[in-house]
């Protein structure tokens, strides 16, 4: 196995390169065909690299960090170019690239001009996730974190399919940046805190993680932080960027920007390990917090009367239990929320390719104009069915392993009054079953439901092979559990370290 | 392992189907041969349990705590004993009922047998994840069953019964499972429960009310909405729902939630049994007063599942040995006594196209044996002698008798007079003289005559469920001997 500095190139660093590498190998080539299956070949040798890594992982998990690859950057700051994945951010990898194939293939029935700079927009937003999930250095991180704008910028604002695109795109954005600078103020002060404690500065994750944070420094930087993460999750009150984005914007960004939670990743990644002692004083913040998301998320989506909103206040709620999980700072709470932060990453795009399909048939997702679906559309609503069993967590699916363990998790930590998020259990097959009854049975109500095309097969396989990981998941949820095992349990070991320094403190 | 082969069977038996579609001789044989081989695969399981063995076997390791395991004891094997030969008989009855409709057939044949595969399942689980994931199995399996004739009555009857189904099983019962996680630290069903023996506070009562009311295939008022719904399905998949499969493994998933999830001791300190026999009770009142009301067989039969099925949880819930008793082999009675009366509805509508009851004026003239089968089928719902119907309501009788619940007498007795009435009321019907043409014009109450003869598969598999019905009544020895082994 080639891995590691000094005997040839990691895989992982090619696989973080590899989508920038299809993207300009794009620049050159004429006619939509050959760019297509270009970007088609290249997305999949990525999927396929980012399977053998994960497998190779998964093979032997353990809590310290595999594939490392470190090269000099920038030595003045202590910020070096560092990458590596654990237990909690392997599983995201081929997460990504599926989603990336998904969102690259689907190209070739839904958009209908300008494939190219749409598909190096997508391939740039994947080296940019990629990168997020793999960076062990925090200016790496904020980089990837800030080229992520970019192409989600262009996509919503060039390709969008609403009238609202252009207004959606800057709200994303405009968000974003708020949260950026929250998030670079954080890292400074991480680098500054290495320099009092070490003299020199890094920026480097691991040098970071040995050092201890004062109490006071560690409950602003848990703020700076949050805010960000929060925002970007998102977690209630600070979603309104996401229905615009999802409603506005084309399939392929909605895909990727819905799928990858890499705000809630945030949380796991560097605010509960960097600040653990101030993660266990305000946990209850977010604890509470995430209970709203789940209840507003879901009574939303109960009321909206499109398609796509609905599928975002679902997101909404969802993203609340992950978050609940987390707080909860066990072992159940946060696998939990791992495995469910995955099963997002595959049922919320595939509902959003169903929508994507049906919009592009119909022109709209208003679930008034829809109805009688099933009887015109059998394979349409086949992939539908599965997609929204998982959202509403039935066991067999992916949905189910990680709603109930976030629960556990909960209910262990805070006890009774957790019960309340038993209610995104009720909400979730509420609102699934809803739409799921207005759009795809009932009265047809419009003439242009009678005449819709099913599903042809390229369009197929891409829902299929959600659907396949799906109950792949469902049933074999150890696939994710078991090489998470021991990063989680390494994270919940350093949250209990440092609430026994708090208790100790007072 | 060989647990596994009542799961397996089926689901070889449903591929088989399904590859032989274009021969229907072939598959039709195919699909008989599933049915007796799956009644072998359970009666070779037979002596182990009795002897007190209780194999497992781990399927898949799902979640930490919660492998998706099986367990054989004798309450799983008594109701795939059940379930195995009425299959085989629903399967030779809808050869006939189903006839010149190949492509349905198939359809029928594979979708039942997946059925049969998540019924061993929901009995062999040996803890309530297990239980939980075949429960929902089965309601998604069977809702293409419920709207097999693809009328516009059997979409909304069907989406009815999905939503019910699903809505209760993930609002309530999946919610029940968790919080019985969170208070005992474990999914296990075990003899005797997993809650101690004096559990204490609200908590443990909320978990059973919602195990209670989310478990709607058991069909407590007022989670019984989906079984009038599902009455536009076809006879066969009646029988499915109301004998076979899927109200059956409601009441044994309540049984397992009172027995193995909070054990008799936890049910009697937490008052349990009293509430359960105030739901049960209502419900059968309820449905008898609805029944009678009724003019659709079909429906009345609906209504008299539902009053049937809070029997068998209330001898249960009477927490003595009788009562008990009498609940458990209620489940086995009732199967085939009500399999017996759908078969026959069956029969009368395509032998005469009669389903609604001021249609069957002249039956016993037309069809006498078929108004034969009908009355020991009712003779059985309703307890006379010396069907099987009458060894469950002696048991039930004792049993609320040892346990001074003299109210939920009362309402035994007046259910048993309501019942009566009602199925009187198809007999007498029956027997009143055939409408004549002459009666006068605009007659309502003549039969459509667009009846074909009954073929023979559907007429043998109604008269041995009769005549099983009638053997389990005269010589209950054997299957009471299961059926003890299966009680505390």
């Amino acid at each position: 196995m080639i891995q590691g500095a000094g005997d040839g190139i990691s895989l992982l660093a090619i696989l973080l390169v590899w989508p920038l590498l299809v993207a300009m190998a794009l620049v050159p080539l004429r006619g939509a065909r050959i760019i297509q299956r270009v970007a088609l070949i290249g997305t999949l040798i990525e999927l396929g690299l980012s399977l053998w890594i994960f497998v190779d992982f998964a093979a032997a998990p353990t809590a310290a960090f595999r594939f490392e690859e470190q090269l000099p950057w920038i030595d003045a700051i202590g910020a070096s170019i560092h990458i590596g994945i654990d237990g909690l951010s392997a599983p995201f990898l081929p997460l990504t690239a599926l989603l990336t194939v998904i969102a690259a293939a689907q190209t070739r029935t839904t958009v209908s001009h300008r494939q190219k700079p749409y598909l190096i927009s997508v391939l740039t937003f994947s080296t940019a996730t990629t990168g997020v999930f793999t960076a062990l250095d925090l200016g790496l991180f904020f980089v990837f974190w800030e080229l992520m704008l970019i192409p989600t910028f262009v996509l919503i604002k060039l390709w969008g399919t609403g009238p609202g695109r252009s207004h959606a795109a800057t709200k994303y954005v405009l968000a974003m940046l708020m949260g950026s600078m929250t998030l670079l103020a954080a890292f400074v002060l991480l680098s500054v805190n290495h320099r009092t404690v070490t003299g020199s500065l890094s920026f480097d994750y691991l040098a970071l993680l040995e050092v201890e944070v004062p109490a006071g420094l560690g409950t602003v930087l848990f703020f700076l932080m949050a805010f960000s993460f929060t925002l970007k999750a998102p977690l209630f009150p600070m979603h309104s960027w996401l229905p615009p984005a999802l409603q506005e914007g084309p399939i392929g960004i909605g895909i990727l920007l819905a799928g990858l939670k890499v705000g809630v990743y945030g949380f796991l990644r560097l605010i509960m390990p960097l600040t653990p002692g101030a993660f266990m004083q305000w946990k209850w913040l977010i604890a509470v917090l995430a209970v709203l998301a789940i209840l507003y998320g879901g009574l939303a989506a109960l009321a909206q009367p499109d398609l796509r909103r609905l599928i975002a206040f679902a997101g909404v709620s969802h993203v609340g239990l992950a978050l609940l999980g987390l707080s909860s700072g066990n072992v159940d709470g946060v696998s939990g929320a791992v495995f469910l932060l995955a099963n997002l990453g595959l049922t919320t795009p595939g509902l959003v390719l169903v929508a994507g399909f049906i919009h592009q048939r119909l022109g709209t997702t208003d679930l008034g104009a829809l109805g009688g679906l099933a009887a015109r559309a059998p394979a349409l609503t086949a992939f539908a069915l599965v997609f929204v069993f998982a959202e509403a967590a039935l066991p067999g699916t992916s949905g189910f392993p990680g709603e109930f363990l976030a629960m556990l998790g909960a209910f262990r930590e805070f006890g009774a009054p957790s019960l309340i998020a038993l209610a995104i259990v009720v909400l979730s097959a509420g609102y699934s079953l809803i739409w799921l009854q207005r759009a795809f049975y009932g009265p047809v109500t419009r003439d242009p439901v009678n005449h819709i095309a099913d599903l042809v097969s390229h369009e197929a396989s891409l829902a299929l092979a959600i659907a396949a990981a799906i109950v792949l998941l469902g049933v074999f949820p150890s696939i994710i559990l078991d090489p998470a095992q021991p990063s989680v349990a390494q994270l919940v070991e350093r949250l209990g370290t440092a609430a026994d320094g708090l208790a100790a403190r007072r | 392992m060989r647990l596994l082969l009542p799961l397996v069977i089926p689901l070889i038996g449903a591929a088989g189907v399904a590859l032989l579609h274009e021969r229907p001789r072939v598959r039709d044989w195919t699909a008989i041969l599933a049915g007796v081989a799956q009644i072998i695969a359970v009666v070779v399981l037979l002596p182990d349990v009795l002897d007190g063995h209780r194999a497992t076997f781990s399927i898949v390791p799902f979640l930490p705590d919660a492998p998706i395991a099986l367990r054989g004891d004798p309450l799983g094997i008594l109701l795939l004993l059940t379930a195995s030969p009425l299959w085989l008989l629903t399967t030779v009855y809808s050869m006939g009922y189903l006839r010149g409709s190949a492509a349905s057939l198939t359809r029928f044949h594979v979708l039942v047998a997946i059925t049969i595969a998540a019924t061993a399942g929901v009995a062999f689980s040996a803890n309530l994840i297990t239980l939980y994931l075949f429960y929902e199995a089965m309601t998604i399996v069977t809702y293409p069953l419920v709207t097999f004739t693809g009328t516009k009555e059997a979409a909304a009857g069907g989406r009815r019964y999905l939503s019910y189904q699903l809505g209760t099983g993930i609002a309530l019962f999946l919610p029940a499972v968790m919080l019985t996680y969170t208070q005992t630290g474990s999914f296990a069903l075990t003899p005797g429960g997993i809650f101690g023996a004096e559990p204490a506070g609200f908590l443990p009562i909320l978990t059973y009310l919602l195990f209670l009311f989310g478990i709607a295939k058991a069909a407590i008022v007022p989670a019984h909405t989906w079984l009038p719904s599902a009455m536009v399905a076809p006879v066969p998949v009646s029988a499915l729902l109301h004998s076979v499969a899927v109200v059956n493994v409601g009441v044994f998933t309540l049984f397992r939630v009172l027995l193995d999830v909070f054990g008799q001791d936890a049910v009697a300190s937490l008052g349990l049994g009293r509430l359960t026999l105030i739901a049960t009770s209502v419900t059968i009142l309820v449905a008898s007063l609805i029944a009678l009301r009724l003019e659709n067989l079909k429906e009345i039969l609906a209504y008299s599942t539902i009053g049937q099925l809070s029997y068998m949880i209330l001898g249960i819930a009477l927490l003595n040995e009788a009562g008990t008793i009498g609940g458990v082999l209620h489940l086995v009675g009732h199967s085939v006594s009500k399999i017996t009366l759908f078969f026959a509805v069956g029969a009368i509508a395509v032998g005469t196209g009669a389903t609604r009851l001021n249609e069957l004026r002249g039956l016993g003239q037309r069809m006498p044996l078929l108004l034969g089968v009908f009355a020991v089928g009712a003779a059985s719902i309703v307890g006379l002698p010396p069907t099987v119907g009458f060894v469950t309501k002696y048991f039930l009788f004792i049993g609320v008798a040892e346990a001074h619940q003299w109210l939920v007498l009362v309402v035994l007795a007046a259910s048993t007079l309501l019942s009566a009435t009602y199925y009187l009321r198809m007999v007498r019907t029956s027997l009143s003289p055939m409408p004549y043409a002459d009666d006068g014009p605009g007659e309502p109450t003549a039969p459509r005559r667009s009846g074909r003869p009954v073929p023979s598969e559907m007429l043998v598999p109604i008269v041995i469920t009769a005549v099983l019905t009638i053997v389990l009544g005269v010589v209950p020895g054997p299957i009471l001997t299961l059926v003890r082994a299966a009680t505390p």
